[in-house]
């Protein structure tokens, strides 16, 4: 027998012989259902090589983002410009590699800030039920019934224009359903009998919520997220856009866009760049978040 | 009896803090912004003792929860403050753009639900075949593509390029305001005042924009008819109905669709609201003078009665709509009741 087929033994053993043995065989099992799904897999390696490329853009990127070089402005795809350039004669190309850090940067602190706010508040609501519940959730609820673009794009111009504020903004509005599913979750939870065993072992309310209730919430909040990841994409880019979101020299492709409509009828390339390329990482996020649904979530097909 | 009731009281339970909830959010906007009031007023140049006064005219002197209480009373009277870019109240001013943008909205759903909601039945029919694909494709597309850039590419193909359609803006230009409002709905006004020429310049001008949201409609509705569909046709009626010998058309669109159409309306009315939404990044696109072109171009001037009003307005009408689809559904499916 190899070696390899001994681990897969191991791992996908019926009667595990140790906590960690039973945990990696769990992931074991999760990262084969998420590997069937081919569509899945491609969103995942798209994301990974655009993190990639962002994490490397100074070495790959064949020109610095910000080099104006008026002499070759608005050139169309070719072989020096591979995706064209920009009315400052910018290689397109460049600055989309370094927008994506950009791009990625906003989904990620927007995940980091929204999902435990919405775990935390959700598991506190459902755990604890009675009057603290109905007011967190009144309160969560409010949120959802608003408009989440229209409540972004005013609380940006309120704080006012800028990359900072418009994570905020985002994070703001974003926090919301990850609190229902949360709760929904926890209230499942709360009179199970491992709950019940820990209260009676001492366990404080913010113990059990924290090292009990949490974790387990956490498979229907990664899918949720990573659902909402393409949305955050977007509102970004619209932010973006509409020039509320990261400001004109920065190559951030919502931005990039809005630069271009002026010389789209002649230059269409210079709009429909990195409109390709905000399509492209949100279709990722689409893919990988379904894939991840079937997988952890099979009753939320 | 006890429970029809009920039911309203606590739709308006659920009503009432979330207007309040929207109302508080607008409130709490305009008193974070980095720019004070009384400097937009007395500019900078006052001395104390104007400032102060000023303030104190403004009420900005008082207890936050009282200035509180100002605003809801201000907005209950549909007072929403003067616009600091169009010199006119922002009430007046949303009366004039939003008639552009329910039609814009409206022509949209249809597209989407006229498409769409037949797509979504032959692709659960054919699960698996080429319109369940299609459905698949349309949806993982729909929920992609920035809406903005898919205005400007169909802009540049349809319009500049091919010419099949008329360009930006709500009626070609020599045409504007030789209307008579009467819905402010430009192809409803034209055509009761029997002025053809208007309204299929209007049709020209709404045609491109209404698809490009309706595409998102469709992605939408089709996705969401699909799964409708599929929970229908596992039920244990259909069995029934194919072993009486009906045919599968009638089993499909009668039977089936029949029973899908009650969660398909809270559907419809959630895509009406969405494109509400849309309609913020697609009207700049298109130059469409409606109520989301009017909150972006406030916001770029920081003209903040006028965000706080669109903000509100469109809030109200998402809300509004929530709790419509809600009642629509209890009305329309008996076991609710």
């Amino acid at each position: 027998m190899s070696v390899a087929q001994d681990w897969r033994t191991w791992l996908t053993s019926e009667r595990p012989g140790s906590r960690r043995q039973a945990r990696l065989g769990e992931a074991y099992r999760l990262l084969r259902a998420f590997l069937g799904h081919r569509l899945a897999v491609l969103g995942l390696l798209l994301i990974g090589l655009l993190a990639i490329a962002a994490i490397v853009a100074p070495l790959v990127a064949p020109f610095p983002p910000a080099a104006q070089d008026l002499a070759h402005r608005l050139e169309p795809p070719g072989a020096v410009h591979w995706l064209g350039t920009d009315e400052f004669g910018r290689d397109i190309l460049s600055r989309l590699l370094f927008g994506a850090r950009i791009t990625l940067g906003i989904v990620a602190l927007v995940t980091v800030i929204a999902a435990p706010v919405g775990l935390l508040v959700g598991c506190t609501a459902g755990y604890l039920g009675g009057f603290a519940d109905a007011a967190l959730m009144r309160f969560t609820d409010v949120f959802l019934a608003l408009p989440r673009l229209v409540l972004a794009l005013a609380f940006v111009a309120a704080l006012g224009a800028g990359i900072e504020n418009a994570v905020l903004a985002i994070a703001l509005v974003a926090w919301p359903p990850y609190a229902r599913i949360a709760r929904a979750e926890s209230l499942s939870l709360r009179s199970s009998d491992f709950v019940a065993a820990a209260r009676l072992m001492g366990a404080s309310a913010a113990r059990i919520v924290l090292r009990h209730i949490m974790p387990l919430c956490l498979a229907s909040l990664i899918v949720r997220v990573s659902l909402d990841m393409a949305g955050v994409v977007l509102i970004a880019a619209g932010l973006g856009f509409l020039g509320l979101g990261a400001q004109p020299p920065s190559p951030e492709w919502g931005a990039m866009i809005a630069a271009g409509r002026s010389t789209m009828l002649d230059q269409w390339w210079v709009a429909a760049m990195p409109g390709v390329a905000i399509a492209l990482v949100s279709l990722a996020f689409n893919l990988v978040g379904d894939g991840l649904r079937d997988v952890l979530d099979p009753k939320q097909r | 009896m006890r429970r029809a009731v009920l039911a309203p009281l606590r739709l308006l339970a659920h009503l009432v803090p979330t207007v309040f909830g929207l109302l508080l959010a607008t409130f709490l906007i305009s008193r974070v912004v980095p720019i004070d009031p009384v400097l937009a007023v007395v500019g900078d140049r006052a001395s104390a003792e104007v400032y102060q006064r000023v303030r104190t005219e403004l009420g900005l002197d008082r207890p936050l929860w009282v200035q509180f209480y100002r605003y809801v009373a201000e907005v209950a009277r549909g007072d929403f403050g003067r616009s600091a870019l169009t010199h006119e109240k922002v009430t007046e001013d949303i009366a004039r753009f939003l008639p552009a943008t329910i039609e814009l909205a409206t022509a949209a759903t249809l597209i989407g639900v006229l498409l769409g909601v037949p797509l979504g039945v032959l692709a659960a029919a054919r699960r698996g075949g080429l319109g369940d694909h299609l459905v698949r494709v349309l949806g993982l597309v729909g929920y992609s593509v920035p809406v903005f850039w898919l205005g400007l590419m169909a802009l540049l193909l349809f319009y500049a390029k091919l010419g099949w359609v008329a360009g930006p803006g709500r009626v070609d230009i020599f045409y504007e305001d030789t209307l008579r409002p009467v819905t402010g709905l430009l192809l409803v006004d034209s055509a009761l005042a029997g002025n053809w020429a208007i309204f299929s310049s209007a049709l020209a001008h709404l045609l491109l924009p209404a698809s490009v949201l309706g595409y998102f409609s469709l992605a939408y509705v089709s996705r969401m008819t699909r799964s409708l569909m599929l929970d229908q046709l596992g039920q244990e009626y259909i069995v029934t109905a194919r072993a009486k010998g009906l045919s599968e058309t009638r089993v499909l669109w009668r039977h089936a669709l029949g029973n899908a159409l009650v969660p398909l309306v809270t559907v419809i009315a959630l895509s009406y609201a969405a494109l509400l939404e849309g309609s913020v990044l697609t009207e700049t696109v298109f130059a469409w003078p409606g109520i989301g072109a009017y909150l972006t171009n406030s916001l770029l001037n920081v003209d903040m009665n006028a965000v706080l009003g669109a903000t509100l307005v469109i809030g109200l009408i998402f809300i509004t709509l929530n709790l419509l689809s809600d009642l629509l559904y209890r009305l329309l499916d008996p076991r609710v009741r």
